[in-house]
């Protein structure tokens, strides 16, 4: 039976699988993060830029349809969180924006700025990227400073219904060390998965061995972060939702779903077990390249499950720490069950894309790129 | 309280993005349609002539369209930065077709983007041409449902407000994808990207001439692109005309305001410029009709009658119903809980002014005019630089056709200083519709001013000035990498 609630779980579903998605596709950022901490040379920097460069629009397009869905199936988060968290999302929209021209401008004959500034502005994008969307993600466990007041609306001279309550605009999230950590995590991953990735599509002994150098000290900066993350996740207070839709605080809440969901249990377990064993595998086998197939699925699980908590179980997703019964939740932040139904058939179109880009990044990459192909060939 | 000044920059903030995303985006539209013609005649032909050819419009095509994504994604996000009341308020509607456009045609764009700059050599001919062709086909797409979104805004359908959730909320997806005005805006700026496509390889191609060099290039280049951009503007004109007729009906004032016509009537005439008129050619444009009514700026704001004793109410009775609608909205949000009975009543008075909600809003009749010397100018802009670009492209393929063009160094001239004037026909068309479109967000819904979010007007001065800082600095690499492409010239054997 197709009812409201689960067409609201059901894009939370895909919300969480576009999540998963990006930031497996982040690997684009990690890698060029790594553009002068691994290329030592500027064969070895231009193999880089290649190999990532054949990717990026892909992160780009995950990152604008995520955005995208946000906003047809929640548009309260996309009006709230956009509209208040102001310079966070600036500031994550000027790295991207910035990331896109670069890899085509970096090796034109004119391009002002010249190389190595262009190759800069993709190492930032690459950092910040993935520490900025992380700590965002982070305050969907520790809160918001916002204020949601739909009657506002009937207010003609303050018709605004979401208000963010500082002045900080979404700067204040650095200020909570949970939000760093969460976003310093997924900065780590992007960095680990990117080395994976080109290990994988670049064919170049030396520059395998520099990414399996710069692997290993991501993969320490990741699991330091997990760790404190996960401790803190079994402390910390959670943001729960009665079917009256009252929110309280609850110790534990976010341990407690993992119990009760056993499904995302075992997705969360699955993805870091696969997540881990992938980069294992990678630094021990020298000859074993193939690693971000394990690694990369694994971050998509876990990511997934990350979100599932988030959401799912009686769970205030955005919560508000200026008035918790202002939280967004799946309920009370969606779009009507019409829209919900219509965009639910759009999205059967997924697998059928999904299908299409796999077939073709198959067909591009049945052989890992190298200096004479960059020689010979087309490149950036 | 919304400051006005708030308004004031999140509107330029938006008109900027909106504008430097419209420098790039038509020529990918265009550009990409005439590539893959060309590379579709290498594999007809089996001449690698073409493959060059269409390898070189490829190369400015790729540094044309980073820019375009770059400005592209800001669009999409400032509607919840800077218009968070919009986001919620019509995001049960707005939201569905921004979304199709990611999962239809960005990841078609991105995905094929890389196959056809990258793929010559790892897949076969015919499916490298497919993806050209998908590129193509995946940017028209994405203009589909940023259009659809953009024409729901100008002529809002299939929807109902809701207020419960505070919002309108879709009640028909169909209606949405088949408004009339976004069928219109679709083929309007997708073939105006042909245009933009054609001009831009034909001024470029004319260099070429000029410079006596790459003469095959160029003269091919010119083939290709002027059938391309003619077939393109007499489309432009076609969805033009019915445009015409759809803002007649359903956004008079943009119409009134575009024409400078205060006093409207029957037999409205067309304005050439200030004070040299066409009797009756505004009527004909607007309702096919001679005898047509079209009112004028006053006849909207005092209410009219047409001759049809069809009934208009004037802006004033337009504002007191909306301030009524607002009015019980609010009673009834406190009431529904309290006291059901008198809410009913309230939810009933709300239903019967709901159509008016949007004016409640509005504080003096004179904010429901927009700025008249800039749409007027900026239409004439469109039509007169558009009609000349027309008449250039036919006669550039007549004497091609001739074999003259090679010998006509004006005409050379004259087609390489008309590049400018396809972008100035673009923004002027676009600032038409929506500076047009003022003081709504949503024609009749939603004012700017109750759209707009709830930061500090530094804030949005701070982030306007950095995106002027960025876009500009993008817009200096790109036409210095771009003429440096050029002069370097293309690969082919002469």
């Amino acid at each position: 039976m197709i009812t409201y609630e689960f067409l609201q779980q059901y894009w939370w579903f895909l919300i969480a699988l576009l999540g998963g998605l990006l930031v497996f596709l982040l690997f684009v950022q990690g890698g060029n993060a790594l553009i002068f901490f691994a290329g030592k040379n500027e064969d070895q920097r231009q193999l880089i830029v290649n190999s990532t460069g054949r990717k990026w629009e892909l992160t780009f397009t995950t990152l604008v349809t995520f955005g995208g869905a946000f906003f047809a199936s929640f548009p309260l988060f996309y009006s709230t969180s956009f509209g208040g968290a102001y310079w966070v999302w600036i500031l994550i929209l000027i790295t991207f924006v910035f990331q896109a021209v670069s890899y085509e401008f970096q090796s034109k004959a004119g391009n002002i700025l010249g190389k190595k500034t262009f190759r800069i502005f993709l190492t930032l994008n690459g950092c910040l990227a993935p520490l900025l969307i992380g700590t965002a993600v982070g305050t969907f466990f520790t809160g918001s400073d916002f204020v949601v007041k739909k009657s506002a609306v009937g207010e003609i001279a303050s018709p605004v219904i979401s208000r963010w309550a500082n002045e900080w605009h979404g700067l204040e999230a650095v200020t909570n060390p949970f939000n760093v950590e969460f976003g310093l995590m997924v900065m780590f991953l992007a960095v680990c998965l990117g080395a994976l990735y080109m290990i994988n599509n670049i064919d170049d002994k030396d520059l395998r061995a520099n990414l399996r150098r710069s692997l290993m000290i991501c993969f320490g900066g990741f699991l330091l972060m997990l760790v404190l993350v996960l401790v803190q996740f079994i402390t910390m207070e959670g943001f729960a939702v009665d079917a009256e839709g009252v929110v309280t605080m609850e110790k534990g809440k976010y341990i407690h779903n993992l119990i009760q969901m056993p499904v995302v249990l075992i997705m969360f377990l699955l993805g870091a077990v696969l997540l881990v064993t992938g980069v294992v595998m990678t630094l021990i086998k020298k000859e074993f390249n193939r690693g971000v197939w394990i690694t990369g699925p694994g971050a998509v699980l876990a990511v997934m499950a990350i979100f599932m908590i988030a959401g799912y179980n009686g769970t205030a997703y955005y919560p508000s720490i200026a008035d918790i019964q202002c939280s967004l939740t799946l309920s009370n932040s969606c779009s009507s069950e019409f829209t919900l139904k219509t965009m639910a058939i759009v999205s059967l179109i997924i697998p059928f894309v999904v299908a299409y880009i796999a077939y073709f990044w198959h067909q591009m990459d049945k052989k890992s790129l190298t200096k004479e192909d960059l020689e010979k060939g087309e490149k950036y | 309280m919304v400051e006005s000044a708030l308004v004031g920059w999140s509107r330029a903030q938006f008109a900027l993005t909106a504008a430097y995303h419209w420098i790039f985006v038509p020529l990918t539209l265009g550009l990409a349609v005439i590539m893959a013609v060309m590379e579709t005649l290498y594999v007809i032909k089996k001449d690698e002539f073409w493959k060059q050819t269409a390898k070189f419009w490829m190369k400015l095509f790729a540094i044309n369209f980073a820019v375009g994504i770059a400005t592209g994604i800001i669009l999409e996000f400032e509607f919840g930065t800077n218009w968070s009341n919009y986001s919620w308020f019509v995001g049960d509607i707005f939201g569905a077709p921004l979304a199709i456009e990611g999962i239809f045609a960005f990841f078609m764009e991105a995905t094929f983007f890389a196959v056809m700059f990258f793929g010559w050599e790892k897949i076969s001919k015919k499916l490298h041409l497919a993806s050209t062709w998908f590129v193509a086909i995946g940017s028209a797409i994405s203009a589909l449902w940023i259009l659809i979104a953009n024409s729901w805004m100008q002529h809002p359908v299939g929807m109902e407000f809701n207020p419960d959730t505070v919002r309108h909320e879709m009640v028909d997806f169909w209606a949405l994808v088949l408004n009339p005005v976004a069928v219109s805006k679709f083929f309007h700026a997708v073939f105006s990207g042909w245009m933009t496509g054609a001009i831009f390889v034909i001024g470029i191609s004319c260099w070429y001439l000029l410079k006596k060099r790459e003469t095959r290039f160029a003269l091919a280049s010119i083939r290709v692109a002027a059938i391309v951009g003619i077939v393109g503007t007499f489309a432009v004109m076609l969805s033009g005309d019915s445009s015409g007729i759809h803002v007649g009906k359903y956004q008079p004032m943009k119409l009134a305001a575009a024409e400078g016509l205060e006093e409207g009537g029957t037999r409205a005439p067309f304005s050439i410029v200030p004070g040299v008129e066409i009797p009756g050619m505004l009527s004909i444009l607007a309702t096919h009709d001679i005898d047509g009514y079209v009112p004028g700026i006053n006849n909207i704001l005092e209410g009219y009658t047409t001759p049809d004793g069809d009934v208009y109410l004037s802006a004033e009775e337009k504002m007191e119903k909306g301030k009524i609608a607002l009015a019980a909205f609010s009673d009834y949000t406190k009431l529904k809980e309290v006291d059901p009975q008198t809410a009913a009543k309230a939810r009933q008075l709300l239903d019967e002014n709901v159509e008016y909600f949007g004016y409640g809003y509005i504080e003096s009749q004179e904010e429901l005019v927009p700025n008249v010397p800039l749409i007027y100018w900026s239409f004439r802009v469109m039509v007169y630089f558009g009609s000349f670009l027309l008449l250039l492209m036919i006669v550039v393929l007549w004497m091609e056709w001739k074999g003259r063009l090679v010998n006509m160094k004006w005409l050379q001239w004259v087609s390489l200083l008309s590049i400018p004037l396809v972008y100035f026909c673009g923004q002027a068309g676009w600032i038409v519709a929506e500076a047009g479109r003022q003081p709504w967000t949503i024609e009749g819904l939603l004012p700017v001013k109750a759209a707009v979010s709830s930061v500090s007007v530094g804030a949005v001065q701070t982030t306007f000035f950095i995106f002027v800082a960025i876009f500009t600095l993008f817009l200096a690499i790109e036409m210095r990498i771009i003429l440096k492409a050029i002069k370097q010239g293309p690969e082919t054997e002469e």
